[in-house]
């Protein structure tokens, strides 16, 4: 990829291209006929189509929020296209890999995603998501030898449906909030992940979401079921094409970590952010959350959070077993008229639960950077901790930083802790680098690496090199 | 080697430096001294090319070229290095990894390869032994948490490691204890050599016992008022500056 970092600078948002291939779009519209016509595409069972549909009715009865730091036009559901997949996918879902359509097997290696076992990043099992369907799964019969499952939602639902019904909803319920409610109602695909008591996942497992078709939304479900003593690592990436309209990314994903289970979840999130006057670019809207349900279980969140219009998420952890341990790791950059709303909530049931919150955010440009946080002890909490530290680094003075703590300590015993700093990448800073012969440019990238570092050594190793050069990248063009 | 013409500066647009005379050839070290406020770290600043300090008038020319025409990295690739006065703290950031890549943008400027992680660990060695660096040093992030003196001896390390055509030392003295000014002018010594040159900017002499200078000049309100061997440090330590203050004083009245 880093041959052509050149390239990518150039063109500023270097994942902007469009995939022509024929796909099967459902009408713009949302109504019980619609996602009938979801569920009725993904063969689903009675149970489910249900489950949409009760999703759906609360969705109707339910408050645009408007609490976020955020500002856009009101978003008119009816003009969205909830269902759109590539002709040659539609029914069986991805089968095997030979048989993905070689234009979409073109644009995931355009975006350095292999579909192909054995190439690249090998030891890293990839599920793709193109717009609403999974189109391939790789290293799924070799994870199968020890009982994992890896594939993608609608399959979980065909071969697994016991164990989606057993937890889908258990972490977000249908009426958890505007979006995720939607997200219920017309979810079309994503991943499913079980790891079996005792297993240790033997790679990182990953899904990459693309979103290709116009006007469609993206609205997809993860799940992942770690039972006791097992240990996963998972990651996301997502692009899109750059398009003058705004697009709609309504994802909920659900974890579970069971007794002495861990649970490691990282995000390179670079959807298209919009032009530099602020057209174009997608909507974020997403609910992520993480159940502790066993004793000493631990489920731990990484971000780096650099594109979206808009980004709208708090990756969260519920500590309900006793010495469960939640972390929230976050760099969010934000430039030109990006703005994001994001952070965490750790919620204390079990005794001795303990959380970590480390957020970066980064502002230049117009842009405005929301840290957003809740800590809750509860009263049956005795004996939790938490550490919260917030970051905010500004470059140039139009863009804005914003900390919201929220602390909510029921129990004495409780220790928490919040830190906050506000910086910017000062003159001097660049002065003293250009003075050892480091341009400007490769002056601010250092400073800002610097900055996110506690966060970047959170990421497995090859995605923390991307994701430095993915913000090397953003970066670009940003100092005057 | 570095030659500088009535050289005006200007700070915020007050003229601060107002026609600087100043020529240092290859191999020697010269010392600027001089009471606070005379221009000694405009001086540093204007030579490194610091924003906001304007050369208005006059010129400098390092090995031949016009070094007020480069931008400052510019000016640090060609072999220009300021030892700080105040050096910046920058966190996150390991002193290891930014020494490589301060390095290697210089190596690149000159058509060099990139040192390899090897080859760049053992010359990192090499220096941090000459300035008494523990090696923890180097993975800390660059100057934060550091003493005074260990700012100091970093600015040092980095010089020893660049090794820079022409090094300038923005009263690296300020704030050492003895020891820490001997480790710090040992490290300056060892690099000295007939390719080099330096310029040494204190206020005062001591610094000037163990690095001793060729030529030592006395800055007074923006001018080099008096120039002499390195007895003239032992002459300033014992009368102080106030005869060129006054002189100084009466020339500016002269003016007006």
């Amino acid at each position: 990829m880093s041959a052509n970092l050149e390239e990518l600078a150039d063109r500023g948002y270097a994942y902007g291209f469009t995939t022509d291939v024929e796909q099967e779009t459902v009408p713009p519209g949302l109504s019980e006929d619609v996602i009938r016509l979801i569920s009725a595409k993904k063969q689903e069972p009675e149970w489910l189509l249900e489950w949409r549909l009760e999703a759906y009715r609360s969705w109707l009865k339910m408050p645009v929020p408007e609490w976020a730091h955020v500002h856009y036009p009101p978003i008119d559901y009816q003009a969205i296209s909830y269902y759109s997949a590539p002709k040659k996918s539609i029914g069986d879902g991805p089968a095997s890999l030979d048989d993905i359509d070689p234009e979409i097997k073109k644009t995931y290696d355009r975006l350095g995603i292999p579909l192909v076992e054995q190439e690249f990043l090998a030891g890293v099992a990839v599920d793709a998501v193109f717009d609403s369907v999974s189109v391939a799964t790789s290293y799924r019969g070799k994870l199968a030898e020890q009982g994992i499952i890896f594939c993608s939602f609608s399959e979980a639902v065909r071969e697994h449906p016991e164990l989606v019904r057993q937890y889908l909803g258990t972490v977000v319920p249908v009426r958890d909030n505007y979006y995720a409610a939607l997200n219920s109602a017309v979810f079309s695909d994503g991943s499913f992940v079980y790891i079996p008591k005792g297993v240790r996942c033997p790679m990182e497992l990953s899904t990459y979401f693309r979103i290709n078709a116009k006007n469609t939304g993206q609205f997809e479900r993860t799940l992942i079921v770690a039972d006791a003593g097992a240990y996963v690592s998972y990651l996301e990436g997502c692009t899109a094409p750059m398009r003058d309209e705004n697009q709609l990314h309504a994802a909920v994903v659900e974890l579970v970590a069971m007794d002495d289970a861990t649970i490691k979840y990282s995000t390179v999130q670079n959807w298209y952010p919009g032009d530099k006057e602020g057209r174009g670019g997608i909507y974020n809207f997403v609910t992520k959350r993480g159940l502790c349900r066993g004793a000493r279980s631990k489920i731990s969140w990484t971000q780096v959070e650099t594109g979206s219009a808009i980004t709208w998420k708090y990756p969260s952890c519920i500590l309900r077993g006793d010495d469960s341990v939640g972390e929230f790791y976050s760099v969010a950059l934000t430039r030109d008229r990006m703005q994001a709303d994001t952070g965490t909530k750790m919620i204390h049931m079990g005794k001795r639960t303990r959380s970590t919150i480390v957020s970066k955010g980064i502002s230049a440009g117009h842009a405005q950077n929301a840290y957003r946080g809740l800590v809750k002890i509860l009263p049956t909490a005795d004996g939790a901790r938490n550490h919260s530290q917030c970051d905010s680094l500004l470059m140039g003075d139009q863009c804005g930083a914003h900390t919201f703590p929220y602390v909510e300590v029921q129990n004495p015993t409780a220790q928490v802790e919040h830190e906050a700093t506000t910086s910017r990448v000062s003159d001097d800073q660049i002065f003293y680098l250009n003075q050892r012969g480091i341009g400007t440019e490769d002056a601010v990238s250092l400073i800002v690496n610097g900055f996110c570092k506690e966060v970047f050594k959170e990421l497995p190793m090859e995605f923390a090199v991307e994701a430095q050069k993915l913000l090397e990248l953003k970066l670009e063009g940003s100092v005057g | 080697m570095l030659e500088i013409r009535n050289l005006h500066a200007a700070l915020e647009g007050r003229e601060i430096l107002k026609g600087i005379d100043l020529s240092i050839r290859a191999g020697e070290v010269h010392a600027i001294m001089g009471p606070n406020g005379s221009g000694k770290s405009t001086l540093a600043n204007v030579l490194a090319g610091r924003p906001g300090y304007e050369a208005s008038a006059g010129e400098v020319l390092f090995d031949g070229q016009d070094l007020l025409a480069l931008a400052a990295e510019e000016r640090a690739r060609e072999g220009l290095f300021l030892a700080f006065q105040y050096p910046v703290e920058i966190p996150g950031v390991n002193n290891l990894y930014f020494l490589k890549a301060s390095i290697n943008a210089i190596r690149k400027h000159r058509g060099q390869e990139e040192l390899d992680a090897l080859e760049f660990l053992e010359r990192v060695q090499e220096k941090a032994g000459l300035v008494k660096m523990d090696e923890a040093f180097l993975k800390r992030p660059v100057n934060e948490g550091f003493s005074g003196g260990e700012k100091k001896r970093n600015e040092i390390l980095q010089m020893a490691v660049l090794e820079p055509k022409f090094a300038v030392l923005d009263e690296t003295d300020s704030g050492l204890d003895i020891d820490a000014l001997k480790v710090v002018a040992d490290g300056v010594n060892a690099l000295r050599s007939p390719e080099r040159g330096f310029l040494v900017i204190t206020h005062y002499q001591r610094l000037l016992d163990y690095i001793v200078p060729d030529v030592v000049h006395v800055l007074v309100d923006g001018r080099i008022v008096r120039s002499g061997g390195p007895e003239l440090a032992h002459e300033l330590e014992a009368q102080g500056y106030t005869l060129y203050g006054r002189e100084a004083g009466a020339s500016r009245r002269a003016q007006a």
